[in-house]
């Protein structure tokens, strides 16, 4: 399958993107691949990369041209047998994708979500209190980016109190998958059976509370608008991409306000900005940092055509600091307009969940901002990595009540 | 075309040209429309339609009956209705190919669900919403066939490009074969069979009164023509007054809420800009949004508590919102 690399017009590069000191900090790599051009040939995936926001977002709109259903990690399921059964929202094209992004749109949409708002919004105080009154020290990620989740979203979606320590790391393993089978992913190879297993379980029918996300969507099999073989399926997309993903969102809002706290108190002063400071972080920080498509034809980008069939990596976290697009990118600004990011990806496969996500973490910043007025880092950061997700392990913060 | 550009038309700006009108049957036409500049249109689901806003400033809703698979183009088929309220005869007599109009949606009310089996029904001009529908349920691979009803061959729109599929289409013209016998063409209920229908209202009534006992989700109409709009989108200037901020601002005929408030320095967050995501969605606290975004269903746009800015305007003079 490799081209021969005198056929390969782009630039070249010999980084790995997947390795310990990129996943580490990524920033100077993606810097070096939007100054090497539109697009990039990285030799040692045989694949191409974009960094830079109009063709990462131009890609990501163009579903005619840069496909899913050949996998959106490096795998190309053409060739190779998915590891697991594709997705059908992620890892699909229309029309099958239509339905059950049509139904999950209805589901998650911003008015129907509105009524978890107040719920959530007392879980999110009584979090809060309770890790305030244990003292002013905790772990952010582990006490509050995680904690928030693990308490309102499994419960939204229905699913039964047991098993749900298989969350995070069925979905740790699910992002890491995307990449290449390196050593995050062997680490994740030995519990993927049993997590698995136990995710299945958790997106059957008479599981379900009658009232959350997961009854709902059986409820739109039973109106035919889905089959009923695609709902468990479904269910398992939220599970799979709603709690690793908002997790890291919150840690890295949480992060950019402990590392910036002139901005911490203009949200105090203003708390409508909570919403924007959450799509700020998601564009500072990218959550999901990366995705691949694959081309349907042979296309050319800057000069570059790249075959019919192959990968294309789009570094999301890349567009999101170009500055070609964004004044002063790598600054956390609440006064910056950060629409049009592409953190949450865009076009047809634009994150679905993203409402929810928004309401999770305005819940917990609102909850956060009454009661505290100044947050700093008070110990050694560590990061978490993953081959798609920019994650932390733990954020020691300390915060001063007022 | 791969520009690397931020291509993508904003929906709250789109006007689109007429790049082709033709005749697709004795009173019906067919206009391919294209962005201005040649961007990209906003993706649609066969099933969708649009709206279109006439020079006129009347405002008229076609189902899309074109390719999705190519993103620059629309097509959509007008029958000229000599009972209308003026929207047909203006396509049919006056719009010229050059012709700006302006769009709202698409809005799926209409969409195709997944079926092993599909029996799809068209009464004359209700063929619009089948053509993409049947082309997507070729793709999926499932069992189909078209019955199109209408009065004359002469009259039925797509013949041509139907007879590609072959005997799956059966057209059944009243000139030819008499009336038809619906109750038999339909038949019982069928688990694994989904029947969509689109056409005159006399049509879905009577293909409605059959299957009044079927189980739910089996049967799917679009009422389409038979749907009362409300008043027309205006084509002038509004005041939208933002709670919140304590200022009001004037949004021109061509510019949408999103930019008149943002120029006003009020921050709203968007990311589609294409009224597809629900990102901006505000609400309103008084006044008549006219909605023009492919989210909400008919009885959100009614109740009219809510609105999504980058692509809704008002049909009053003033709207307040909650900002």
């Amino acid at each position: 399958m490799t081209a021969p690399l005198s056929t390969i017009d782009a630039p070249l590069s010999d980084a790995d993107p997947f390795s310990y000191d990129i996943l580490e900090d990524p920033l100077p790599f993606q810097a070096e691949l939007r100054a090497a051009g539109p697009v990039v040939y990285l030799r040692k995936y045989d694949v191409y990369a974009m960094g830079r926001y109009d063709e990462v977002h131009a890609a990501l709109t163009d579903w005619q041209t840069f496909q899913s259903a050949a996998g959106v990690g490096l795998s190309n399921f053409r060739y190779e047998k998915p590891w697991r059964p594709p997705s059908l929202l992620l890892e699909a094209d229309p029309p099958h994708h239509d339905a059950p992004r049509a139904v999950l749109t209805k589901i998650l949409g911003p008015r129907e979500i509105r009524g978890l708002a107040d719920a959530w919004a007392a879980d999110a105080e009584e979090l809060v209190e309770d890790l305030l009154a244990k003292g002013t020290e905790f772990d952010a990620v582990t006490d509050l980016a995680a904690a928030f989740p693990l308490r309102v979203f499994p419960d939204a979606v229905g699913i039964p109190k047991d098993g749900r320590e298989h969350l995070l790391p069925y979905g740790d393993h699910v992002f890491n998958a995307f990449g290449p089978p390196n050593e995050l992913v062997a680490k994740g190879a030995p519990r993927v059976a049993e997590l698995s297993a136990s995710i299945a379980t958790k997106c059957a029918r008479d599981v379900l509370t009658p009232d959350g996300f997961g009854a709902q969507i059986w409820a739109a099999a039973d109106r035919g608008d889905i089959t009923e073989a695609q709902a468990p399926l479904i269910i398992r997309s939220l599970l799979t991409a709603g709690v690793d993903t908002t997790v890291n969102g919150l840690a890295a809002v949480l992060y950019a306000f402990a590392t910036n706290p002139d901005q911490w108190a203009r949200l105090r002063e203003d708390p409508a900005l909570s919403r924007t400071a959450f799509d700020e972080a998601v564009r500072f920080e990218s959550p999901v940092q990366t995705f691949f498509r694959t081309t349907a034809r042979d296309i050319e980008i800057g000069g570059t055509v790249i075959p019919e069939g192959r990968k294309i990596l789009m570094f999301l976290g890349s567009a999101n600091r170009d500055p070609r697009r964004w004044e002063n990118p790598d600054a956390f600004d609440l006064s910056r307009d950060p629409s049009g990011h592409v953190g949450f990806g865009f076009g047809i496969h634009q994150c679905v969940g993203q409402h929810v996500a928004r309401l999770e973490a305005a819940t917990i910043l609102n909850a956060l901002s009454k009661r505290i007025a100044s947050i700093e880092i008070s110990g050694p950061t560590r990061r978490h990595h993953n081959n798609t997700l920019r994650a932390w392990e733990s954020l020691p913060v300390r915060v001063k009540l007022g | 075309m791969f520009t690397g550009k931020n291509n993508v038309a904003d929906a709250s700006q789109v006007k689109l040209v007429v790049t082709a009108k033709t005749k697709a049957a004795d009173g019906v036409v067919a206009l391919t429309l294209d962005h201005p500049e040649g961007r990209r249109l906003p993706d649609w689901t066969p099933g969708s339609h649009i709206d279109i806003v006439l020079p006129s400033g009347i405002n008229r809703q076609y189902s899309l009956c074109g390719d999705r698979w190519d993103a620059h183009s629309y097509r959509i088929a007008v029958l000229h209705e000599a009972q209308g309220r003026g929207g047909s005869a203006y396509i049919h007599e006056q719009l010229t190919e050059g012709t700006t109009v302006a769009l709202g949606g698409p809005r799926n009310n209409f969409p195709l669900a997944p079926s092993e089996k599909y029996l799809f029904i068209a009464g004359g001009i209700g063929i619009t919403p089948m053509l993409p529908m049947i082309q997507q349920a070729d793709l999926l691979g499932a069992e189909w066939k078209l019955l199109y009803l209408g009065r004359s061959r002469n009259t039925m729109a797509f013949l041509d490009e139907l007879a590609a599929y072959g005997d799956r289409v059966v057209v059944m013209a009243k000139d030819e074969s008499g009336p038809c016998r619906l109750q038999e063409l339909i038949g019982d209920p069928q688990a694994d069979t989904k029947v969509y229908v689109c056409g005159p209202q006399r049509l879905l009534t009577a293909v409605e009164r059959h299957c009044a006992d079927w189980p739910v989700g089996l049967l799917r109409v679009e009422h389409f023509a038979a749907k009362a709009h409300g008043a027309p989108a205006r084509a002038t200037a509004f005041e939208v007054e933002l709670a919140r901020a304590g200022l009001s601002v004037t949004v021109r005929p061509d510019q949408s809420i999103l930019d008149a408030v943002q120029n006003a320095g009020v921050s709203v967050l968007t990311s589609c800009r294409e009224g597809t995501c629900g990102t901006c969605e505000v609400t309103v606290l008084d006044g008549d949004p006219d909605h023009r975004d492919s989210i909400l269903g008919d009885a959100d746009r009614a109740a009219g508590h809510c609105m999504f800015p980058c692509v809704s305007r008002s049909c009053s003079d003033r709207l307040v919102l909650d900002l």
